[in-house]
């Protein structure tokens, strides 16, 4: 690989300490010859670099040298990568008080890099200023600012929720804020088109609650009752927790990405800047139509989920089906239904409340609209679900 | 010069870039019929036309990001329209690209969207990805404190400068820049433009740009193409400005025009 030729003078004839692919050197007379070959590219960089680490220890041993001379001159191809390991190498010697002889002088990548590095060193401040941090401080630092961002997020919330009323209240007085057809718009995407859904699902839940109770209630020859535990499951509790629960997953995460997309694409400046209010225009329409939507679809639910439960204590239990609606009479209480309705619309405020109030914190990247779609689902969930226990604790204490 | 001169038969040495005779349909809708283009090592070539002419469709021609119906995109003696996988994959590694809103990757920072080819194609140690990604951010003018910024953090002009760093992540000898200096105030796009005949110069880049600013035209391109009637009319500079198709002659004499050939290229 090395021939004589590849020094000249005085070094000519010796032979490299190394037999690397890309770096040769020579420590010789207290001076070190650094000889780059082949392709310094980025496409070799992982192996130059490895080669350059191996030239610092073997330096270190060596003991340093004050004079460097680099020949550059068998480089068949330095690109800025190749020439910034090179220039950061080369460098370092510099800065160790070697004195540096670029044969034939510099390569032209070595010299921009130079420049580039000269024209910036005076503007640039110093790229880490809190390096005296320590685990300590980072930490209560991190908790002190999450227990921040918890109190900045209720006040938003809470600022969101006045501007929504504001923006009803005007609806209220006239009817050009209500907005009626986004609010029709809204109606049909989160309700009718949610129907089919829905229906699967209340029905699914029909079938497990009756085949459930009916092996259960076998044992004790009340088989009659799993009539009762259908009906009232499905009216007061069932029907309407997975018709929210559906809702939030489908209309929850809907109205955050849209609403954040949106966002990102300034268009929610821009409804300002027209003299609209987005409260107005993007959450009192979604808020206001599954308001409307998911009672509804709740009602379905209640109805596909009695079917459900007719044919399969048909099936389970040779139950003719009038005996069934007749039974069904008997179980429901007059609140009973209204037990369940009355909670749908609040459950759907929670969801199309968080949703929009999510979409409209997005800011800045794709990965918040991302995150913020999921913390809306989430919460919408969780919140349907907290709001369904304090509603039965509600119910308990009025004996309703 | 003839009015239509035919772009790529003057055989150059050192084409780059050849495309011939492509044709680009969307439907009914034809965008090029039987374009052909050529773009010479180490140069700035200019590609002008007017909105909705194809430009960018034709940038994403030769990228590999869009097949044509018919036609060659010879990049560096391979026909990308005829790879597929890991070749076609190859090429893209070896030019860069900027986009025309930037299109810098805003769930990452500034280095870290520069460092992403390089992480894509090759295994570097950390510390020399940082080095890398800061030599990158001071060659295009930015202070290495960007680089811990996002993108949505940048202003118009910091995002061209980074998304620039990022296209030339790996070292490519060809850059592809979409509108660079649109968007950019006058002082910002002048300095863009200085800071791309500096790379061009030092790094000897061979640029295709799509550009609609007169002002960069005069000052970077050594040659410019321009898109009329589907097809590409190619020449120097000057020879441009004296071409009488009526719409060239539009474009390089309207009013714009004559402010900005007050900084023609010397």
């Amino acid at each position: 690989m090395a021939t004589s030729a590849w020094f000249s003078g005085d070094v000519a004839a010796s032979m490299p300490d190394n037999t690397a692919m890309f770096l040769q050197y020579e420590h010789r007379d207290g001076a070190l010859t650094l000889r780059p070959v082949g392709r310094w590219s980025i496409d070799n960089a992982e192996v130059i670099a490895r080669e350059l680490r191996a030239l610092d220890r073997d330096h270190a041993a060596q003991g340093g040298s004050g004079a460097v001379r680099v020949d550059a001159s068998g480089l068949e191809a330095l690109d800025l990568s190749g020439g910034w390991l090179l220039y950061r190498r080369v460098h370092a010697f510099g800065e160790q008080g070697a004195e540096i002889h670029w044969q034939g002088g510099p390569p032209g990548q070595i010299s921009f890099i130079e420049k580039t590095l000269h024209d910036e060193s005076a503007a640039a401040a110093p790229a880490h200023v809190d390096e005296d941090e320590t685990d300590l401080t980072e930490s209560v630092r991190s908790v002190g600012q999450w227990a921040l961002l918890q109190v900045r997020s209720f006040l938003d919330a809470l600022a969101f929720f006045g501007r929504f009323c504001a923006a009803f209240g005007a609806a209220l007085l006239s009817a050009k804020h209500m907005r009626l057809p986004a609010l029709v718009r809204q109606v049909y995407e989160t309700g009718v088109q949610a129907i089919p859904i829905v229906s699967l699902i209340a029905f699914l839940i029909s079938i497990i609650i009756a085949y459930m109770g009916a092996s259960e209630l076998r044992k004790f020859g009340a088989e009659i009752f799993v009539v009762d535990l259908v009906t009232v499951g499905v009216l007061r509790e069932l029907g309407v927790l997975l018709t929210a629960i559906i809702v939030a997953g489908r209309s929850g995460s809907a109205f955050a990405a849209e609403i954040g997309v949106m966002k990102l694409n300034d268009e929610v400046d821009a409804l300002k800047a027209i003299g609209t209010n987005p409260t107005e225009v993007l959450v009192m329409p979604r808020v206001l139509g599954l308001i409307i939507a998911l009672p509804l679809l709740t009602m379905i639910a209640d109805i596909v989920g009695l079917l459900g439960g007719s044919l399969l204590t048909y099936m389970l239990l040779d139950m003719p089906p009038q005996q069934y609606f007749a039974r069904v009479q008997e179980a429901i209480a007059p609140t009973t239904f209204w037990v369940g309705m009355m909670k749908a619309p609040v459950f759907a405020f929670l969801i199309a409340f968080v949703g929009t109030l999510r979409g409209m914190q997005v800011r800045d990247s794709s990965r918040e609209l991302g995150r913020l779609t999921t913390v809306a689902v989430v919460q919408s969930i969780f919140l349907v679900i907290l709001a369904d226990a304090m509603f039965a604790v509600i119910f308990l204490e009025l004996d309703i | 010069m003839s009015a239509y001169p035919a772009a790529g038969l003057e055989a150059a040495a050192g084409a780059l870039i050849t495309a011939r005779n492509i044709v680009n349909r969307f439907g009914t809708q034809v965008v090029h019929d039987g374009l052909d283009m050529e773009v010479r090592e180490g140069e700035v070539f200019g590609v002008v036309g007017g909105s909705g002419s194809g430009k960018t469709v034709l940038l994403h021609t030769i990228l590999g990001l869009h097949r044509p119906n018919s036609g060659e995109v010879l990049l560096g003696g391979r026909d990308i329209t005829r790879l597929t996988g890991e070749e076609l994959r190859a090429v893209k590694r070896d030019y860069g690209v900027t986009f025309q809103h930037g299109a810098l990757f805003s769930s990452l920072t500034v280095r870290e969207n520069i460092q992403l080819p390089m992480v894509e194609f090759f295994d570097l140690p950390a510390a020399v990805l940082d080095e890398l990604a800061d030599l990158k951010l001071r060659m295009v003018g930015l202070a290495p404190e960007a680089g811990a910024k996002y993108p949505a953090q940048l202003s118009g002009g910091m995002i061209k400068r980074a998304a620039l760093a990022r296209a030339l992540a790996l070292d490519p000898k060809l850059l592809f820049l979409d509108e660079p200096t649109a968007g950019l105030d006058p002082i910002g796009a002048a300095a863009f433009d200085e800071l791309l005949l500096t790379l061009q110069k030092n790094l000897q880049l061979t640029v295709v740009m799509i550009t609609h600013d007169l002002d960069t035209i005069f000052r970077t391109c050594n040659r410019v193409g321009v898109i009329v009637e589907r097809k590409m009319v190619t020449d120097t500079l000057e020879g441009i400005v004296g071409n009488d198709h009526p719409w060239i002659h539009e474009y390089f004499h309207g009013p714009r025009a004559r402010l900005a050939r007050g900084g023609e290229r010397s």
